[in-house]
């Protein structure tokens, strides 16, 4: 899973991806995550670096993590090569 | 270190075009209490899903349209319209505020009676009065509101074997300029048929013809239609003045005032274009105050609102069951109330807010409910923030008709619990149970011994 290398990243959570012409927004907590994917961490990394900051659980987290990372694939702001 | 609230990530989409010139609103500012009873409390307590009925909410509403009335025409009366809810505690709480009742039932009849209304307070409307019905209305000198001619040829019959006089209405149906035109209920108007029905009752001596009643229609957007119909009223009650030199008691304009619901389909929300009750009293008292009534003689004015006033009092609690991610990649919400408690979804965009407070992020989404059918949506398209198993959110304006209409399906019904004006819940129905359905059902015993 990687985010695609042309795909700016705003501080506020503003997504733009010039090969599609689709722009987006996150929240907080999905900014993060696309950072850290943008900064090549494993899935493992990240799960550790959100249950230590967010008052969560691993099963929530695991849950919410794919359904987050396959909305990124489907709007091609990442893509499943490694 | 305490760790921060977490919240689901999400990515939404940012689309371009033309805006709705209103803007849009934002609709999902979190909703924690209820005439200051906690949501998350009454959950705790009476469980989940759980209708709340605001008592506050509808003595308000009660207020505001008699106020809308009485200020408009010196003789008012509203008759609460028990199918729109017929719990005995908020059909209390409209009669403690004056309200006569409106019944369309032998078993509508029968609970306004058990609840305290004299006989010569209820009005009996509705194309279904069995014999035991009639007789009973007639011998408490109800207002029967006649719906055919086979039921006014049956009174005929019971005034002979009861000796009584019944006090009646027929009911008239009409072109009021809105489509669709109601005319299955009561007599037509243009085509002679009401106008033959006063006739023979007035002329057949056997009861008394006191009032003339109308209901045009529901959900009514067009306060000029009732301006229409309640010309047309006078117009016959003239008619029976100059032929028979009876006056009619009163006009009864029955209901039809759309509650502050959006309609599916409505370019605008309910609460921004829906005329208020000073539009519909505008229109009706004007067309009766100029009419050519002398002040001494006006009918009395009988409204038998329902949906208007009541709507907005009520709440339904739920809890998120289930997300999940649709084919098309719309976000699906599971809630664990659905389209057979909340019958309203089929054509109300209905307000959800979330019941805990979130981020002002937002996503698009799909509300279903929990029946294992396809048709079980209550909302096809709402913008909320990202919500997790066990998070509650509030319906808002389900007063009207949920509680009637409702369906054991599958699930069972929940509890309702009214707020009173101190804040405390009543619980005034208790939610169903299985032995309570069983107790309904009889299996033969011949079924009852099966091996598998």
């Amino acid at each position: 899973m990687k985010i695609k290398k042309n795909v700016a990243i705003s501080e506020s959570g503003f997504i733009f991806n010039p090969t599609t012409g689709d722009s987006f927004s996150t929240n907080p907590i999905g900014l993060e995550i696309i950072r850290m994917l943008k900064d090549d961490k494993s899935k493992d990394e990240i799960r550790k670096s959100i249950l230590s900051k967010y008052n969560t659980d691993e099963s929530t987290f695991e849950k919410d993590y794919y359904d987050f990372v396959m909305m990124l694939q489907t709007n091609q702001v990442a893509d499943d090569s490694e | 270190m305490e760790k921060i609230r977490y919240e689901r990530p999400v990515i939404k989409k940012l689309n371009t075009g033309v805006m709705n010139k209103y803007g849009t609103r934002t609709e999902y500012t979190p909703v924690t209490n209820i005439d200051g009873a906690r949501v998350k409390d009454l959950i705790s307590e009476f469980g989940s899903p759980l209708f709340v009925m605001s008592e506050q909410t509808i003595r308000k509403t009660y207020k505001d349209a008699v106020r809308a009335f009485t200020t408009r025409y010196p003789k008012v009366q509203f008759a609460w319209s028990y199918k729109t809810h017929y719990n005995n505690a908020i059909c209390s709480v409209f009669h403690q505020e004056g309200s006569w009742s409106e019944v369309v039932s032998g078993f509508e009849y029968n609970k306004a009676l058990l609840n305290g209304v004299p006989g010569n307070k209820i009005i009996f409307n509705g194309p279904d009065k069995t014999d035991d019905d009639l007789i009973l209305a007639i011998n408490n000198e109800s207002m029967i509101h006649i719906d055919h001619l086979d039921e006014l040829y049956r009174i005929i019959e019971l005034t002979d074997e009861l000796k009584k006089r019944p006090k009646v209405a027929i009911r008239v149906n009409m072109d009021t300029g809105v489509y669709p035109m109601w005319d299955r209920f009561g007599f037509n108007y243009e085509s002679g048929q009401a106008w033959d029905a006063i006739n023979k009752i007035i002329l057949t001596n056997k009861m008394d013809l006191i009032g003339l009643h109308t209901h045009i229609g529901t959900f009514m957007l067009t306060p000029s239609a009732y301006a229409v119909a309640a010309t047309k009223l006078l117009d016959l009650a003239f008619h029976i003045k100059s032929k028979f030199g009876k006056n009619i008691t009163y006009i009864d304009m029955g209901g039809g005032f759309a509650s502050r619901n959006t309609l599916k389909g409505s370019y605008l929300m309910g609460a921004d274009s829906v005329p208020t009750f000073d539009d519909y009293a505008e229109a009706i008292c004007s067309a009766l105050l100029n009419s050519e009534y002398s002040k001494e003689d006006l009918p009395l004015l009988i409204l038998e609102s329902g949906r208007s006033l009541v709507d907005e009092a009520g709440f339904l609690l739920g809890t998120v069951l289930a997300n999940k991610r649709l084919s098309d990649g719309r976000k699906a919400t599971i809630m664990d109330f659905g389209v057979n408690i909340l019958f309203t979804s089929f054509w109300y965009e209905h307000k959800i807010s979330p019941a805990q407070e979130f981020s002002h992020y937002t996503e698009d989404s799909v509300i279903y409910g929990p029946l294992c059918m396809n048709i079980d949506v209550i909302r096809e398209n709402i913008t909320l923030p990202p919500m997790k198993k066990g998070d509650n959110v509030v319906v808002h304006t389900v007063g009207a008709y949920n509680m009637t209409q409702w369906m054991q399906f599958i699930a069972m019904r929940p509890n309702i619990v009214m707020i009173d004006m101190d804040g405390k819940p009543h619980l005034i129905r208790k939610k169903e149970t299985l032995e309570y359905m069983n107790s309904l059902e009889i299996t033969p015993e011949y079924l009852k011994d099966f091996k598998l």
